[in-house]
């Protein structure tokens, strides 16, 4: 098992610095980063002064050194459009993501676990055709769109939510509702699957046999197997939300890390957009580590692999 | 008489059901499958004829017609059957165009990305080892980046149209062609009709395209449907955030960004593309998802 950590850790981390590499080579190689930032009505001479002050005249891979050097001890550098440096605009505007993120997840899983567990007890009964239902529409669903829906109906109509911001716990309900939503129906169906697995085998028929209330074989048994899995999917799931929370924020203008990418792209503020994109992916890397560990701790066959 | 009645009843020797028989009828008596086909085919239609259908230019702005309502609101006209937007569009027109816009980019990039992941997959799940480990390991990179945050700062960059959406959702979204190739081929690597080829000396690009490849089909075609699905999505994403497909080429996307300052008022004008968008990929969900079923060997009843 130690073994199996060590070297997924490893490859985590090859995998950030790739990803560092490949996002840095993104935004240098797209496009003319110095006609970006001068703006378009500059001069060729503004062009090249900015090219010369941001230092982009330097070879890339030199560049990329120089920023990934500071980048390991968590310096981004200092944002164009700010007077702050990277880091301090991140630190402002990790925790509204995050606590969405959080919300949003905790949301999701409420909803999907017993509605999987119904699915799976009462198989192709209404319970579970409505559940798959629900998925089918959620997954169908642009994001943005229901964002907006929801703010119609709860915001709008009935007047029960804020519209936008992110000032109070009200203002969060809506847009982790958007956020959750997506993440629900992957969750249900593993939850579904993983019960109507472990309903099927031996030891359960042994507690049903045993005269366990089935109540009790349901909660204490079955679930507790099937569960494990699902834990490991939700921790992927929100290293996916973080990443989309960029719409949802848009939406709802909630001052998060992605409204912060969102804003700095349109900016041409590119240290930021780089530190954010890392940022993300070193959180889906490491939730994915968590999920890998966690399904590794249950199956022991996924070590060797 | 028993014995007469043994002979009468004996069962003839049938003539076998062809195959895409059998299949035809396992897919009409998929529920799933047989509306998601509708819905798909339906909205197909539409955006293939949609010069003869489109009751108006898409394109053509009328300012004394701003913002009128659908033909079910006491305020609309029969003119325009589902209103006009900001600049006096007719909203009808715009969304057929849009049909075209959203299942084009659907396709270029269902294709693009089937290329990139297939290509990966098969080499990877073929030849194992070194190549396995290089493929695992992009794999894995690509899942780590959030493809709507490297989309969008790419778009803005390059500059947003439909070429680059189309360009950038290929590039992003081989991830699952990749996953699910790779699987498949690791499990017919070892078939005894591969060892068969290796044996009369077939090359390795013959085997893999004219043995393997065939035997991928139905895995590709399931993920293809639900990419394709995925893409519409994020280019309706890319287009209401302003990096997608740019003003005034109708997108459903792209409307509802327009329509959003007017949501309040007026709702129908983002209830309307958001809900052809919803339809639209879950039909094509749906017919990725009866495909899988009815092409799965063991969910043959």
């Amino acid at each position: 098992m130690l073994t199996y950590i060590v070297r997924r850790l490893l490859v985590g981390l090859s995998v950030m610095l790739t990803v560092a590499v490949v996002s840095f080579m993104l935004l240098h190689l797209s496009g003319d980063l110095a006609t970006a930032i001068a703006g378009p009505e500059s001069t060729a001479a503004d062009v090249e002064k900015v090219r010369v002050q941001y230092g982009l005249d330097r070879p890339i891979t030199l560049q990329f050194a120089d920023w990934l050097g500071a980048a390991v001890q968590l310096d981004f550098g200092r944002s164009f459009y700010f007077q702050n440096t990277v880091m301090e605009l991140i630190g402002e505007r990790l925790p509204v993501t995050l606590k969405l993120g959080g919300v949003a997840l905790l949301l999701a899983v409420i909803v999907a676990i017993p509605l999987g567990v119904l699915a799976a007890i009462y198989r192709d009964s209404w319970v579970d055709r409505l559940s798959l239902l629900v998925a089918v529409v959620g997954q169908a669903m642009p994001n943005f769109w229901f964002a907006l829906s929801l703010i119609l109906v709860f915001s709008v109509g009935l007047k029960w939510l804020p519209v936008a911001g992110n000032t109070s716990w009200q203002n969060f309900v809506l847009p982790a509702i958007a956020l959750g939503y997506y993440a629900m129906p992957s969750l249900m169906r593993l939850t579904r699957a993983g019960m109507l697995d472990v309903l099927g085998s031996d030891y359960i028929r042994t507690a049903r046999a045993k005269g366990l209330s089935p109540a009790r074989v349901v909660f204490k048994h079955a679930l507790r197997n099937a569960i494990i899995p699902v834990m490991a999917l939700a921790a992927v799931e929100l290293g996916f939300m973080l990443g989309g929370s960029v719409v949802i924020e848009s939406v709802y203008s909630m001052q998060g890390l992605g409204q912060l990418a969102w804003d700095s792209i349109s900016r041409n503020d590119y240290p930021v957009v780089q530190a954010v994109v890392l940022i993300i992916a070193v959180f889906y890397i490491g939730l994915t580590f968590v999920a890998d560990v966690l399904n590794a701790a249950l199956d022991p066959r996924m070590r060797t692999r | 008489m028993s014995s007469t009645h043994l002979i009468m009843s004996a069962p003839l020797p049938l003539p076998p059901i062809p195959a895409w028989r059998r299949g035809l009828r396992r897919s009409l008596g998929h529920r799933g499958l047989v509306l998601g086909s509708v819905i798909l085919g339906l909205i197909a239609l539409a955006a293939l004829f949609a010069p003869w259908l489109a009751p108006h230019d898409p394109y053509a702005q009328e300012v004394t017609q701003r913002m009128i309502p659908p033909a079910w609101y006491a305020k609309g006209s029969w003119e325009h059957l589902l209103g006009t937007d900001k600049l006096g569009r007719d909203y009808l027109s715009r969304l057929l165009y849009g049909a075209r816009v959203s299942l084009f980019i659907g396709l270029a990039t269902a294709l693009i990305s089937g290329l990139i992941g297939t290509t990966m997959g098969v080499l990877a799940g073929y030849y194992g080892g070194r190549v396995d480990a290089v493929v695992s390991y992009i794999i894995t990179t690509r899942l780590a980046l959030p493809v709507v945050l490297v989309a969008l700062a790419t778009a803005a960059l390059v500059g947003g149209s439909l070429k680059v959406v189309i360009a950038l959702l290929g590039l992003l979204l081989w991830d699952r062609f990749a996953i699910v190739t790779r699987s498949a081929t690791q499990q017919l690597r070892d078939a005894e009709f591969i060892a068969a080829a290796k044996a009369l000396g077939a090359s390795t690009p013959y085997i893999l395209l004219r043995e393997l490849l065939p035997n991928l089909m139905s895995a590709l075609t399931v993920v293809a449907t639900l990419e394709m699905a995925h893409a519409i999505l994020l280019e309706a994403t890319l287009s209401f955030l302003g990096l997608g497909v740019q003003p005034p080429m109708p997108s459903w996307g792209l409307m509802v960004a327009e329509g959003k300052a007017y949501m309040f008022f007026q709702p129908w004008v983002i209830v309307i593309p958001g809900v052809v968008l919803a339809v639209l990929v879950l039909g094509i969900n749906l017919v990725g998802d009866g495909l899988r079923d009815v092409t799965a060997p063991d969910g043959r009843n």
